[in-house]
């Protein structure tokens, strides 16, 4: 593999050890997928974040790199195992000052930590065709496909290297040729909400790393595509998909290909509601549900503000987003509606990385595909997928007489 | 007599000491305990053997990514392979190996899972891409 002079001193050590160190990662990474050369980056999204996946070792490593490695683009973190901020979620003290322990190390290193699965939404936002470094796999389908960006679905320790050197190796999706489509999925009927998920966790089965090309009959919006590539990206390993008409390459994802050549599959209602019920492991109404994976955007937010106004849940509700949107959310009232109704805004975590089996729940809701992939496999726990509305349990009011008039009341309150 | 098989440098460093090979990938999560060093996964071949200290011959990772801090751990602990020999490396261990350096190569120019038995003494000399055969069974 090609070294400019300048990476070649990275890798003898001229600019301290964490440099190597990183340098030897990204080259041994460009070795194993045979890149002819280095890139420079704009962006890192680094995963390794929750306690509950990289453990004490992962937190062994970070606490030795933060001595002296230091990111040079702008990087940000993923969800980690608590909200950092509040403390009324259950989680024990020795995850809890473990889970400090790394984000501590994390920021010494420089690296933004809104720790969130969608930095996209929170001001880290290449531009078309920069190459860039993210490792959480929802957040890379969205830079690559949405953003056109371009990212390998980086490993951890591959995209902190690649932060602390600003370049990463030149192959898979950095190489145009790899951007093309490999199967077109025509979606015969309109779709929304959670059918997303279901079409994304459907087509991610059949392409496995492959390149979907999608036609949909309706136009998508930003928070439909976060759930399509979440899914695609968890029950496959899809890093890039297009969607005619709407993402910024859907024109060359086809160029200079013979469209009859390429695998075709037709998706329909009866395809996705099959996918819908098959992604539920239980009937039973859950104890907790989670919203928010892919974290929520502020539009999501209030939607869900919105159908728990002056109502009252039975069950628990967390809704999982990042800090620059909570606080949007508190500025909007939309914070205040939720947590009247018993729910919770819980900020730089998520259903899937908390150790949320550790909190006494049986069934999780879900309205998210990736989240009911997830759950049973890494919290043990059994998943209800739908719609919010279905998901949703409320208290039934009771009606009192006092002095100034009829009032509505809630029995647990 | 010595015999030199040429390879591809991985992780930097040279280590010559036991070779224990396996023909089973490894998954160093939840495959390896690291506070001992011992293989754990009852479907592996090298099931409650314990490579520390030896040099690793397999012929690929498997498994979590989280596999790479495991190696890390591993080597503060002091429980680590002294060097690690793959057929084809692949990111998990190859990453973990640079970070917790210890010596690695892959691809080795002739298959060495068929030459290497279990204590035949090597030599990895990563920085110059070869493993020299000190003392084979043969």
């Amino acid at each position: 593999m090609y070294l400019t002079p300048e990476e070649e001193k990275m890798e003898a050590g001229e600019y301290g050890t964490a440099v190597q160190k990183a340098m030897e990662i990204i080259i041994a990474l460009g070795e194993i997928y045979n890149a002819e050369r280095l890139v420079d980056i704009t962006s890192a999204q680094i995963s390794g974040v929750s306690f509950k996946t990289i453990g004490d070792a992962g937190l062994e490593f970070l606490v030795d790199m933060a001595i002296d490695a230091r990111v040079i683009v702008p990087s940000t973190l993923n969800p980690a195992g608590i909200d950092l901020e509040r403390n009324d979620l259950g989680f024990s003290k020795e995850f809890t000052e473990k889970q400090l322990k790394i984000i501590d190390a994390y920021r010494k290193m420089d690296i933004t930590t809104t720790c969130t699965c969608t930095p996209y939404l929170v001001g880290n936002v290449p531009v078309k065709g920069d190459h860039v470094a993210w490792s959480e796999s929802s957040a890379v389908a969205y830079v690559n496909s949405v953003i056109g960006a371009k990212t390998n679905r980086e490993g951890g320790p591959g995209a902190l290297s690649a932060a602390i050197c600003g370049k990463t190796a030149e192959y898979g999706f950095h190489l145009d040729e790899n951007r093309k489509a490999n199967l077109i999925v025509d979606v015969e009927d309109e779709i929304k909400g959670v059918d997303y998920g279901a079409i994304g966790y459907l087509v991610g089965k059949a392409v496995g790393d492959g390149v979907p090309y999608f036609k949909f009959k309706n136009r998508s919006s930003v928070n439909d595509l976060k759930s399509l590539g979440a899914a695609l990206a968890s029950s496959g390993a899809v890093a890039l998909y297009h969607v005619e008409n709407l993402t910024p390459e859907y024109k060359e994802a086809l160029q200079g290909l013979d469209i009859n050549d390429l695998e075709q599959i037709s998706v329909d209602r009866a395809d996705i509601d099959k996918t819908r019920r098959k992604l539920s492991t239980s009937t039973e109404k859950p104890d907790l549900i989670c919203l928010g994976c892919p974290h929520s955007s502020i539009e999501e937010i209030k939607t869900i503000a919105e159908k728990l106004e002056g109502k009252r849940l039975k069950n628990q509700l967390w809704v999982c987003t990042s800090i620059p949107v909570k606080a949007t959310a508190d500025r909007m009232g939309y914070t205040e509606i939720i947590e009247k109704a018993g729910g919770k805004l819980v900020c730089d975590t998520c259903m899937v990385v908390a150790p949320i089996e550790e909190l006494g729940f049986q069934v999780i809701g879900v309205d998210s595909a990736k989240a009911a992939n997830y759950v049973p496999s890494m919290c043990g726990l059994d998943v209800v997928f739908d719609d919010l509305q279905n998901l949703l349990d409320f208290e039934t009011p009771e009606t009192k007489l006092t002095k100034n008039g009829v009032i509505r009341a809630f029995k647990n309150l | 007599m010595k015999k030199t098989i040429k390879c591809r440098k991985i992780s930097r460093g040279k280590a010559t000491g036991e070779v224990i090979v396996t023909q089973d990938p490894l998954s160093f999560l939840g495959g390896v305990n690291p506070e001992k060093g011992t293989i754990i996964d009852p479907g592996h071949g090298l099931y409650g053997k314990n490579i520390s200290g030896k040099i690793l011959v397999l012929p690929a990772g498997k498994g979590s990514t989280v596999g790479s801090y495991v190696i890390f751990q591993m080597a503060k602990n002091k429980t680590a392979p002294l060097a690690i020999i793959s057929l084809n490396a692949e990111p998990i261990i190859a990453t973990g190996a640079i970070m917790a350096g210890i010596p690695m190569v892959d691809q080795p120019n002739v298959n060495i899972l068929d030459i290497l038995r279990e204590g035949d003494i090597v030599e990895v000399d990563a920085d110059s891409g070869i493993i020299i055969l000190l003392n084979s069974h043969k």
